[in-house]
């Protein structure tokens, strides 16, 4: 049998249940640090530093699961290379020996950049990245040559998972129906403790400890036989609700739900409650992997200023609404170019506090027809940096030329935000496949 | 058959892609399985969301796990990055579509264990609450 253990599922995510998951025993510790956007804050980091560009807690995820190699326990698989695998490849090098770790065995994959491919497939000059979704394949590749500690850029989520199954069993890769299962586990496993209670729709507040979070581990056998739980003692829970909703989650047409490996078919998927915190996974079957590889192209998309409208009863929402209209009238007035509006107004208790809801009170008292505040929030889109952040001055009118009961503004007004615009694309396999390279070195 | 929001009978979990926003309802019997795929059409979900969701929306059924779910493009303005909304990925839209009403037979509804159940409220300010440890 195997243990997986699904040790992060974003870039920020908090560690305190990989732990508890290597104290329960995994014979992989498994990372997913990339979501969509993730690519593009790491490539502005490494437009500052050349040797940046990977996840900056990689560093700490490491140490945490370093004991463990060493012993020949654990390995560590993790994509949180992002946009520099080669540079995370070196830093984690450097920080095992930094440590005195020395006969470990780092492999760093590269290949999924799009960006020397920019002519034939169409990417813009000004892409701040575009990326391919590889499959398993160099992770197989880099467990086969005994590798400890892979370290990828864009890898898809699920294939991270599926690559140190095909490396245990032998699975042949063209084995749809294996493929799909290891899928499947990978799915479940990618977004951390969202499969063993977190963002769960159901009783969520009979989950037990949040701070002592159950993160997932899948233990799996040769023959197909595959079991979600988490670490004995932990908080959270494993039940078909909580698996059945990450079953879901993303996945689009559950019928294909495409993979750089497989085709998985998710609505073929049977799930059994075992009790205990115990899910059986079974039945999974898949189809041919698509022709083409899922790419992601990044562009600038303008720059966005933001303002905050928090307005007190009486009449709050009538203020808050009065306010945004200023502003608008304000941008007209100046000729500033906005391209896009957006409002939103939200609100319970943060100025009336005790006199909107008293203390230990258990049922909010009957109020009139209207909200006890009103934050406002305006937003604004502009082609250029310098627009946006104009109106963001006008709105100092508002203290005290404005209407009543205007609370602070806050400490910050905030600066412009870049945005981006994301677009997939399909890339032939040949063209990435190519440039792929897995490269191994010892500590 | 009388008049309920989603919330009395379904689960859900929000996600998204790019633009696409990704959302699936959860049922804990055959027959409310088989009453909301028959209530909660497409075309609902779309007017529901209104000028939220901007492109066309898909539906899929999932028996074997009773689960309905609905793919809406164009939906979270422009996408992660780009989008200028507070809720940019879309994790709350679950909610929003738990909010829409429907007509379902009274006995999904008395059958529902999610029906009336409410997270219980502690205004209890945070640094007054009993340590975790004595809860």
């Amino acid at each position: 049998m195997v243990r997986i253990g699904g040790g992060q599922g974003f870039y920020g995510d908090g560690y305190a249940g990989v732990g508890p998951l290597l104290e329960s025993g995994v014979d992989y510790l498994v990372c997913e640090a990339l979501a969509e956007l993730t690519l593009a804050i790491l490539a502005k980091d490494r437009a500052r530093d050349e040797t940046a560009g990977w996840t900056r807690d990689l560093p700490l995820y490491a140490a945490m699961v370093a004991p463990d190699v060493v012993a020949g326990r654990t390995r560590f698989i993790t994509n949180a290379g992002g946009i520099n695998p080669v540079a995370a490849g070196r830093a984690l090098l450097e920080g095992l020996r930094a440590q005195g770790i020395h006969g470990v065995s780092v492999a760093t994959v590269v290949g999924d950049d799009l960006k020397p491919h920019a002519d034939e497939l169409g990417i813009p000059d000004d892409a701040v990245f575009a990326a391919a979704y590889l499959g398993a394949a160099p992770i197989v590749e880099a467990l086969d040559r005994g590798a400890q500690m892979v370290v990828t850029g864009r890898v898809a989520d699920a294939s991270l998972f599926l690559a140190p199954l095909i490396h245990e069993f032998g699975w042949d890769t063209d084995d749809w129906d294996r493929m799909a299962l290891g899928v499947t586990v990978g799915h479940l496993l990618e977004c951390s403790a969202q499969v063993t209670g977190g963002n769960y729709s159901g009783d969520w507040w009979n989950n037990g400890d949040f701070t002592q979070p159950g993160f997932p581990i899948a233990e799996c056998d040769a023959d197909g036989g595959v079991v979600i739980t988490k670490p004995e003692g932990t908080g959270g829970r494993v039940s078909f609700d909580t698996v059945r909703e990450q079953l879901m989650y993303e996945v689009h047409d559950p019928r294909a739900y495409l993979n750089p490996d497989v085709t998985a078919d998710f609505t073929s998927v049977r799930l059994e409650d075992l009790g205990n915190d115990r899910v059986r996974v079974s039945e999974v079957q898949g189809r041919p992997r698509p022709a083409t590889y899922k790419g992601l192209v990044c562009t600038p998309a303008g720059y966005s200023g933001e303002v905050r409208l928090p307005y007190s009863w009486p009449d709050a929402e009538a203020k808050a609404r009065a306010a945004a209209r200023f502003l608008h009238r304000r941008a007209q007035q100046l000729g500033i170019p906005v391209l896009e509006w957006h409002e939103e107004y939200f609100g319970v208790n943060a100025f009336g506090g005790d006199t909107v809801v008293p203390r230990g009170a258990a049922v909010p008292p009957a109020g009139g027809d209207e909200p006890p505040e009103v934050m406002g929030r305006l937003v604004w889109r502009c082609e250029e940096r310098d627009d946006a952040a104009r109106l963001t001055r006008e709105f100092g009118l508002l203290g005290l030329g404005g209407p009543p009961m205007v609370s602070p503004f806050g400490r910050a007004r905030e600066r412009p935000t870049g945005l981006l615009d994301l677009q997939p694309m399909a890339v032939p396999r040949e063209l990435v496949d190519a440039g792929v390279r897995v490269s191994v070195e010892v500590s | 058959m009388p008049k309920v929001q989603l919330r009395e009978v379904c689960g859900v979990r929000s996600g998204d892609k790019g633009d696409v926003s990704d959302l699936t309802l959860f049922m804990d019997d055959q027959e409310a399985y088989e009453a909301v795929c028959d209530a909660v059409t497409t075309e609902k979900v779309a007017a529901h969301f209104g000028e939220m969701v901007k492109g066309p929306v898909e539906r899929h059924e999932v028996p074997r796990i009773m689960a309905l779910k609905f793919v809406m493009h164009e939906a979270l303005g422009g996408g992660g990055p780009r989008s200028l909304r507070s809720d940019n990925l879309g994790k709350t839209l679950g909610g929003a579509l738990l909010r829409l009403e429907v007509d379902l037979p009274e006995s999904v509804v008395a059958n529902s264990a999610r029906a009336g159940r409410r997270a219980p409220l502690d205004r209890t300010p945070v640094d007054q609450a009993p340590r975790s440890a004595d809860a």
